[in-house]
């Protein structure tokens, strides 16, 4: 799957209802700019998506440089930032995401096989 | 009396300066912190970091016309706003005004996993976005090192914080970061390795059981700074920093005298009282009427339309106003104009530094013109001696330069060492009056001397000091052969006095009344002897009389007898002068 990277909506509220009952997760990805690391972070996750989360999931990045005032609603400090809205608990990892699939099955968010093979 | 706040940001020659608008503040740092760099404001737990910034922060909006921008990392922007309420700050309003940003920037550490190299841009995209907002001049950052226990890696910090530090200096921003104060280092992480400009150190300590707030510059590149600790207060208008540099001896002086409200105390002190803008003191065994005088002293003032404030640091104003009342003075009515305002405080309340504090903050409130302290020795107590000595000489500075009189009541012990343990403070003082309990006779009497009044004339003898229903009255003591007396002896010598003076009146009396007498009789003499000689003299002017006639008679029967015997002439023209004046006899 391919995840859309809208810039310019305003998804703070849009996707939760819509997303929730037909998918497993929501991620929210905020990155600043088009650097290295953000470009790292959205490929990880896409990698995630694509792999492990089988099209049960809708991905948003945002890019604070283009809307700041997102950063402080959402509590941004770190960049990249990718939320895990749902499914709850709410949870947050900052980094460009290298370990992320790792990171899922210690949470146990997704099946550890999935590692193993 | 006010200080006129520095608002022109530093000399032109020195470091641009931005004025903090804090009470002493910019007085130490001389015209405030150093404009577009960061400052570096730590120390520990509640000893007003956050205060100290916010009240940066709202002033330079407030009065400098500053924006700002508050992130805070620990307390909720709600929180902030009524926490810096207390201080009568309007953080809501200026909020809503646009003229500060609150953003308060909160990570849960438990829901944060690092994943990954990371950096601090969303914080960067933040501040920045606040700082354009409201085109912020200042920044205050409360706690980041927050961040060091929220966020993994501190190595990514560091870099990021130095970065942080950089990019403020580029943004122009003056910056307030606040910092726990650490063990061996300034701050717990090391945040003075980055703001290297302006360190300032807070402190909050107890001595005695009593704690005191202190603030020092530890560092200020490329500015002349005050280096001391510098006590500081945080009261119900923001903190304010008591600078111990104004120890200059140029005050103006007034000759205006001003009455003490005992028209004999007056008289004593060259006839018309102490010179306004004085400082007095009135030192005294316990029970000399040291708070009598000084109520009388603030009652006259009030009378005259002045403002009078009465620290009292024994009694509570309600205590004085009735005790006033059983010798007969009525203060409350002065209470009510707002002439005079009572403020009581125990000593150990709180550190000397903070009851100086709070004595300015009062007195630069209600400008007075006259200002009681009583007594000050108990506020002396509080601290050492070159404290209290230090304490007092600030004070008197500070009110001689508002043209402020000044009446410090001094409570000595019983026993000879009066002069001797006041000595610290009287030479601080331009007149010393001191009472005294003189003992005998089964008594206990009060007098009172001058004993110095710079530059005035005054009175050189013992007085007795009455308290009565009716005040308070000065009264020559009796000074005799017998040495100073006082109270019933006094009264005892004034009866024999008057027994001796009574004695003399009669005397002089009876001599009168004798004289009196005499001379009676003497007039009746004296008219008796004239009537003798009237009598006698009537006799003989009968006599007379009859002595005429018989040589008028004589002299014509001669004259006749002289005509008839034909006798010359000139006998004849010289005989008629005769009888006339034999008639005249």
């Amino acid at each position: 799957m391919k995840p859309e990277k809208s810039r310019r909506s305003a998804p703070t509220v849009k996707p939760r209802p819509a997303a929730r009952p037909r998918s497993k997760f929501v991620l929210r990805l905020f990155v600043a700019g088009a650097t290295a690391r953000s470009r790292q972070a959205v490929l990880h996750l896409q990698q995630l998506c694509a792999a492990d989360l089988k099209g049960g999931c809708t991905l948003e990045v945002i890019d604070i440089y283009q809307q700041p005032e997102l950063a402080r609603a959402n509590q941004i400090v770190a960049t990249p930032t990718l939320v895990v809205e749902f499914p709850r608990p709410m949870r947050r990892f900052i980094g460009n995401l290298a370990n992320i699939t790792g990171l899922f099955v210690e949470l146990d968010l997704i099946p550890a096989r999935k590692l193993t093979v | 009396m006010k200080k006129p706040r520095p608002r022109s940001s530093a000399p032109k020659t020195g470091l641009p300066k931005c004025p903090t608008g804090i009470q002493g503040l910019d007085e130490i740092t001389s015209g405030g912190l150093p404009r577009g760099r960061p400052t570096l404001v730590c120390g520990g737990a509640g000893c007003g970091k956050t205060l100290l910034a916010a009240e940066f922060l709202v002033r330079g909006a407030v009065e400098f016309g500053e924006p700002g921008v508050l992130m805070a990392f620990e307390e909720t922007e709600a929180e902030l706003k009524a926490n810096v309420a207390s201080l009568g700050f309007d953080l809501d309003g200026l909020v809503r005004r646009k003229k500060i940003v609150v953003d308060y920037v909160h990570i849960e550490r438990s829901e944060v996993q690092e994943s990954g190299a990371y950096d601090l841009e969303g914080l960067f995209v933040r501040l920045g976005h606040a700082i354009d907002s409201v085109g912020a001049k200042r920044v205050v950052l409360d706690t980041l090192e927050v961040l060091f226990s929220s966020l993994p890696n501190e190595a990514v910090l560091r870099a990021e914080l130095q970065r942080l530090f950089r990019w403020l200096k580029d943004k122009g921003v003056t910056a307030v970061i606040t910092a726990e104060r650490g063990r061996e280092s300034l701050t717990r992480h090391g945040l003075e390795e980055y703001v290297s400009d302006c360190v300032i150190v807070l402190d909050h300590r107890v001595n005695d059981q009593i704690a005191t707030r202190h603030l020092r510059v530890v560092k200020y590149r490329g500015t002349l700074h005050g280096t001391n600790e510098f006590p500081f207060l945080i009261g119900e208008d923001g903190i304010s920093v008591l600078p111990i540099t104004s120890l200059s001896l140029n005050h103006t002086v007034s000759s205006e005298r001003i009455a003490t409200g005992i028209p004999r105390l007056d008289a004593m002190l060259g006839g018309r009282g102490f010179f306004r803008g004085s400082s007095i003191l009135l030192t005294g065994t316990p029970g000399t009427g040291k708070t009598i005088i000084s109520a009388n002293f603030a009652q006259a003032a009030a009378r005259r339309g002045e403002r009078v404030l009465f620290f009292s640091f024994e009694e509570s104003p309600a205590q004085i106003i009735r005790n006033m009342h059983s010798i007969g003075l009525r203060l409350e009515p002065h209470v009510k104009r707002g002439l005079l305002r009572f403020h009581s405080a125990r000593p150990s309340l709180y550190g000397l530094e903070m009851h100086l504090a709070t004595m300015f903050k009062e007195i630069a409130a209600f400008q007075p013109h006259v200002v009681i302290i009583d007594p000050i020795t108990s506020l002396m107590g509080s601290g050492t001696d070159s404290e209290g000595k230090g304490m007092v000489t600030r004070l008197i500075d500070y009110l001689k330069a508002g043209q402020v009189t000044s009446l410090f009541t001094s409570l000595t012990q019983g026993g000879h060492a009066l002069q001797q343990s006041e000595a610290a403070m009287s030479s601080l003082m331009d007149s010393w009056i001191l009472l005294q309990d003189f003992e005998g006779n089964g008594e206990r009497n009060r007098v009172l001397y001058v004993l110095k009044a710079r530059g005035m004339a005054h009175s050189n003898q013992i007085r007795e000091f009455l308290i009565s229903d009716r005040g308070v009255d000065v009264v020559d003591a009796y000074i005799g052969a017998s040495g100073v007396l006082t109270g019933s002896a006094r009264a005892a010598q004034n009866a024999l006095e008057k027994a001796a003076v009574l004695a003399s009146q009669q005397e002089a009396a009876r001599l009168k009344r004798e004289v009196e007498r005499k001379r009676a009789a003497i007039d009746r003499q004296i008219s008796g002897l004239r009537s003798d000689y009237e009598s006698e003299s009537a006799e003989l002017r009968r006599i007379a009389e009859q002595v005429g006639t018989s040589t008028l008679m004589l002299t014509s029967e001669r004259a006749a007898s002289g005509i008839l015997r034909q006798a010359d002439a000139k006998v004849g023209a010289s005989a008629p002068g005769r009888p006339k004046h034999g008639r005249k006899l």
